[in-house]
This record gives C-alpha cells, sequence and structure tokens, in this order.
C-alpha cells in the first residue's frame, strides 16, 4: 500500500495547478471550453494535460483529432497521449482504450469508479503547469469519484460552464450545490452559446435566450467568466481538430475565450505571490 | 424510450413535445416519466416545476402524468450526489409505487451515457415490453460519436431502435428570412447557417452506416428554447395553427396497434408534424 501511495504522489507531483470543469447540464460546451483552455494556455506558454473522465461519452479525443492514438506503457504508468510534437498538450481518455471508437463503454458506478482511480494515479503526466479534469454532466459517481481521488492534490477549483436557457442554469445550480458540499472552489461560470452573428446580415439573435450565466453568477457570489457565442468557425475547428486559437484571432468567439484564460492565469500568479 | 449518448441535444425538448402531442388524444393517457436523476429538465419544460408529489404522478393536463426526481428536491438549488445503486433504487420505486394508471404510453427521457440509469431502466422494463428507442442528436461528429455509442447500447440490450432525430440541424436567421422559410426548412438552403456543422455527413450518413431510420432535422428556433424555459406547449401557444389540427389528424388516424412498426410510423409522422409546427410558429413572429 505504501508504494502505490508513493506512486501515486510522484505522478501527480509535478501538476502545479488542477482545474475541474464541470456542469450539471449536458452538451453545453464542457469538452469545448476545456480544449480551449488547454489551447489558450498554451499560447501563453504553458504546459497543459487534459484528463477527460467523460467514460460513456469522451469528446476530448477527437476534439483533438487524435482519436487514432493509443496509450502506451512505461515505468511509472500509462503515457498520456501528446498532441504535438512539443508535447506541450497531453491527453488522457477512455477513447484511447476502446478498441473501436464505437464501442460502448455499458458501465455500472464501480466500474467508472476503479477506472478514474487509475487515470488519476498510474498517468505519467510528467511536469505540467496545468491539468484539466473535463467531467461528464451531472453530480454523480465519476464526479465523486475524481473530486474524492484528487483531494490530496489540493485541486485549484472548478469552472462551471452553462448555457443561457433556465432550464441548464437549473442544473448548473446544483452543481454549485455539489461544488458547496464537497468543499470544492468554484472558480468562476462561464456561459456558452450566448448569441449568434447571422454571417449574412449581421444580426444577432440570442438563440438561447441571454444572461443566465452571469445572474447565476451573481446569485451565487462567484466570479463569471465571460460570455462565449455560438460561432460557426469554433464548432467548426473542434470538429477538424484545429488550434481555433491559433487560427481565428478575428472570430467573435477568440476575445471570449482568451479572456477566460487570462483571469485563470491572473487567478493563480495572485495565488503563488 | 428517448435517448443519447450526448447531452444537451434536445432530449428532454423532444420527450415534452412528444408527449403534448400524444396527449392531445384525450382518449389515451400518456405518462411522462422522467429518470435524469442528476439533472431533471422534465418539471421546468412541463411548467410543473416546484410541485410536489403525492403518490400519484403530477398532472399537466388530465390525460398526460409526469414523474421526475425534480418533484422530490425541496429547492431548485438541491444536488441529487448519489452513486449508482441509489439512482437504480429510485428509478425501481419510480416504476413499482407511481400511480401510474391505465396508460397508453410511457415516454422515458433519459440522461446522457450508457451507464446505471439505462441499463436499469431497461432491465426493469423488460417485462412491460418496451416499443423501442428514440435516439436524438445533433449534427457534429463530437455528437455523432457518442450516439452512435448509443445505437451499439441497443443492440446489446436487445433495444429496438424506431429512429434518429438530429436537432439543431441549422439555424434560419429571423431578420434576413423571408417567405420561403418552409422550403428553407427542409432543403439546406443559403440563408441557413451551419453552426453546428456536418464534417461528416451528419446524422443522414450515420443512420445509413448502421441501418437505423431518421425520423428528421429540426432546425434551430429560439422559440423553442423559450417555450421550455416558461414550461408552455407549443400545441396550444398556437391553438388555432393547422399545426395542432394535423396533430390530432395524425394521432387519430394512427392505429391503436401498439407494435414497434406502427409507432415508428407515429413517430416520422409526429415528427414531421413538429417541424411544420415550428414553421408555423417562425410565420407568426
Amino acid at each position: 500500500v505504501e508504494e502505490g501511495s508513493a506512486k501515486e504522489k510522484s505522478n501527480l507531483a509535478g501538476v502545479r495547478h488542477i482545474l475541474l470543469v464541470l456542469s450539471g447540464k449536458g452538451g453545453v460546451g464542457k469538452s469545448t471550453i476545456s480544449t480551449e483552455l488547454a489551447l489558450s494556455l498554451r499560447h501563453s506558454g504553458k504546459k497543459v494535460g487534459i484528463l477527460d473522465v467523460d467514460l460513456s461519452g469522451p469528446s476530448i479525443p477527437c476534439m483533438f483529432r487524435v482519436q487514432d492514438n493509443d496509450v502506451h506503457q512505461c515505468d511509472s504508468g500509462w503515457v498520456p497521449v501528446f498532441v504535438d510534437q512539443d508535447k506541450s498538450i497531453s491527453l488522457m481518455s477512455i477513447g484511447f482504450l476502446l478498441e473501436k471508437p464505437d464501442d460502448a463503454v455499458v458501465w455500472r458506478g464501480p466500474k467508472k469508479n476503479a477506472l478514474i482511480k487509475q487515470f488519476v494515479a498510474d498517468v505519467a503526466w510528467g511536469d505540467l503547469d496545468f491539468l484539466i479534469v473535463d467531467t461528464p454532466p451531472g453530480t454523480s459517481d465519476e464526479h465523486i469519484s475524481t473530486v474524492e481521488a484528487l483531494r490530496p492534490y489540493k485541486p485549484l477549483g472548478a469552472i462551471l460552464v452553462t448555457t443561457p436557457q433556465a432550464v441548464s442554469v437549473g442544473d448548473v445550480r446544483r452543481e454549485l450545490t455539489f461544488c458547496k458540499k464537497t468543499g470544492l472552489r468554484v472558480l468562476g461560470i462561464v456561459e456558452n452559446m450566448s448569441g449568434f452573428v447571422c454571417p449574412h446580415c449581421s444580426e444577432c439573435t440570442n438563440i438561447f435566450s441571454k444572461g443566465g450565466g452571469e445572474e447565476l453568477a451573481k446569485h451565487a457570489g462567484v466570479p463569471f467568466l465571460g460570455c462565449v457565442p455560438l460561432d460557426p468557425q469554433l464548432s467548426q475547428s473542434l470538429e477538424e481538430g484545429r488550434d481555433f486559437i491559433q487560427e481565428f484571432p478575428k472570430s467573435s468567439a477568440f476575445p471570449a475565450l482568451t479572456h477566460i484564460a487570462q483571469q485563470i492565469l491572473d487567478g493563480t500568479s495572485q495565488r503563488s505571490s | 424510450m428517448v435517448l443519447s449518448g450526448k447531452g444537451g441535444v434536445g432530449k428532454s425538448t423532444f420527450s415534452a413535445i412528444l408527449a403534448h402531442g400524444l396527449a392531445a388524444d384525450e382518449a389515451k393517457q400518456v405518462a411522462l416519466l422522467d429518470i435524469d436523476i442528476c439533472g431533471p429538465s422534465i418539471p421546468k419544460m412541463m411548467g410543473l416545476e416546484g410541485e410536489q408529489v403525492s403518490e400519484y404522478s403530477n398532472y399537466v393536463e388530465e390525460n398526460l402524468g409526469v414523474m421526475s426526481v425534480g418533484f422530490l428536491l425541496s429547492s431548485p438549488d438541491d444536488a441529487v450526489i448519489w452513486r449508482g445503486p441509489k439512482k437504480n433504487g429510485l428509478i425501481k420505486q419510480f416504476l413499482r409505487d407511481v400511480d401510474w394508471g391505465e396508460i397508453d404510453y410511457l415516454i422515458v427521457d433519459t440522461p446522457p451515457g450508457t451507464s446505471d440509469e439505462h441499463l436499469s431502466i431497461v432491465q426493469y422494463l423488460s417485462a412491460a415490453h418496451i416499443d423501442g428507442a428514440v435516439i436524438i442528436t445533433t449534427p457534429q461528429e463530437v455528437s455523432l460519436q457518442d450516439v452512435r455509442k448509443e445505437i451499439n447500447f441497443c443492440h446489446k440490450v436487445k433495444l429496438p431502435v424506431i429512429g434518429v432525430v438530429e436537432n439543431m440541424s441549422g439555424f434560419i436567421c429571423p431578420k434576413c428570412k423571408n417567405c420561403r422559410i418552409l422550403t428553407l426548412i427542409f432543403l439546406l438552403s443559403q440563408n441557413e447557417s451551419q453552426i453546428f456543422p456536418p464534417t461528416t455527413g451528419g446524422a443522414e450518413k450515420m443512420c445509413q452506416n448502421l441501418n437505423v431510420s431518421l425520423l428528421g432535422k429540426v432546425p434551430l428556433d429560439p422559440q423553442i428554447g423559450k417555450s421550455c424555459d416558461k414550461g408552455q406547449s407549443f400545441l396550444s401557444e398556437a391553438p388555432e395553427s393547422p399545426a395542432t389540427l394535423s396533430y390530432r389528424n395524425i394521432i387519430q388516424s394512427k392505429s391503436d396497434n401498439h407494435s414497434a412498426k406502427a409507432s415508428s410510423q407515429l413517430a416520422a409522422l409526429l415528427f414531421r408534424t413538429f417541424i411544420y409546427c415550428r414553421s408555423m410558429l417562425f410565420c407568426h413572429k
């Protein structure tokens, strides 16, 4: 047992900050925000890892276009999948462990918990400035296990993602309660898919209404990190696994995304100084 | 049963509209069961937020009953932080202890994924014979990838797939739309912007590859999100629209046959009306 815990320490010992991306609601953009946050942080010269604990619907491998890669074993554990030659972004997801990409992971809680524990303990991340943990929707097995497994490493906190509709904000309120109950600090709320600018007539339409995230942040007394508009260029580049931050600095979602990353960076430098 | 591997693609929206559509026939008893334990959306969409349960389900209309974990929570901030076994217990209770009465249709709205809730509901309902599953997706590959897993799940647990619905298929700008709107909805035209681009051919191609039927494509519509937030029904919002009448016609003309084939036809018809209904709302605005 002692040997095991010592090994655990060494695998996350080189990770400086751990962030969780959470939302009670599905499809609001947790993986998108995780991906873009990682790309923005890399843009500022940071080394970033993403741990995808969404076991029944992993999206991270697809968003980086590395879904065909496999995980290899080394002395200290599993080698994460690197996005580029410089190894500036490394990923771990159940998507890399499946034989066929369409395989369904039909697991009940205990099996999922065991894999998450392994993901936390056995991945050889090496030195990272940030480890971003992308989660499935809800407040259940995966979340409880992840928070429990990460507790010894004192995660920096959680970013909550919502879309502006009341239906989504309602689920995120429950997620806030989850954070409170498990003692996880809320770094802030991101409102995604907030408004769409028609490329034909540049009229802005609030497809999913507006302001729900900001209101919730005010109501709950947590920071509001910003609104990310619906941007066809953003979803396109995620589909193709391209670096949105590098390629579309003029798009409508760009300033919002980099602003979020900047606030996270400011938060960590304040903390360490 | 309404399923999707992906979250936020419109499972609850579809379930709510289907329930309203089926309940338009007063002779039919419809029940809507929400087994998304951690993120129940149905109470809000049906306009039942804040209601509490007795041992009966809550009724939106006389013949439309609803049950959700949302009714058991004392405040909208309450989080249900449960692991699998507790969730399964509650689902079992929903099926066994809720006095549903005699019902013609039971629509089950599920959380995203292929885990405890899904296994349990299929298992508990296996004796009752499930007609099948409607699977919802959005056009992006990221979403289709999860939906393929869901279809594999259905094969594994021997749940027939009634068909796939592609939601958020495009968006028609309310400012530069014109009277071509009806055709615009059915044919992707230039005025329609692809917010979620179908880079790998969308649901259509996936359905061909996996040999399941595509029930329809639904464009993004700001109105639908608003109706859901307010808990209103589309149909009662525009009672004079031909859409409401055709909903009734479809449900009347449908045979009382409960075979999977009949219900798949029904679902396809409902979907066509649903799309029509939304386009009417556009014109009314």
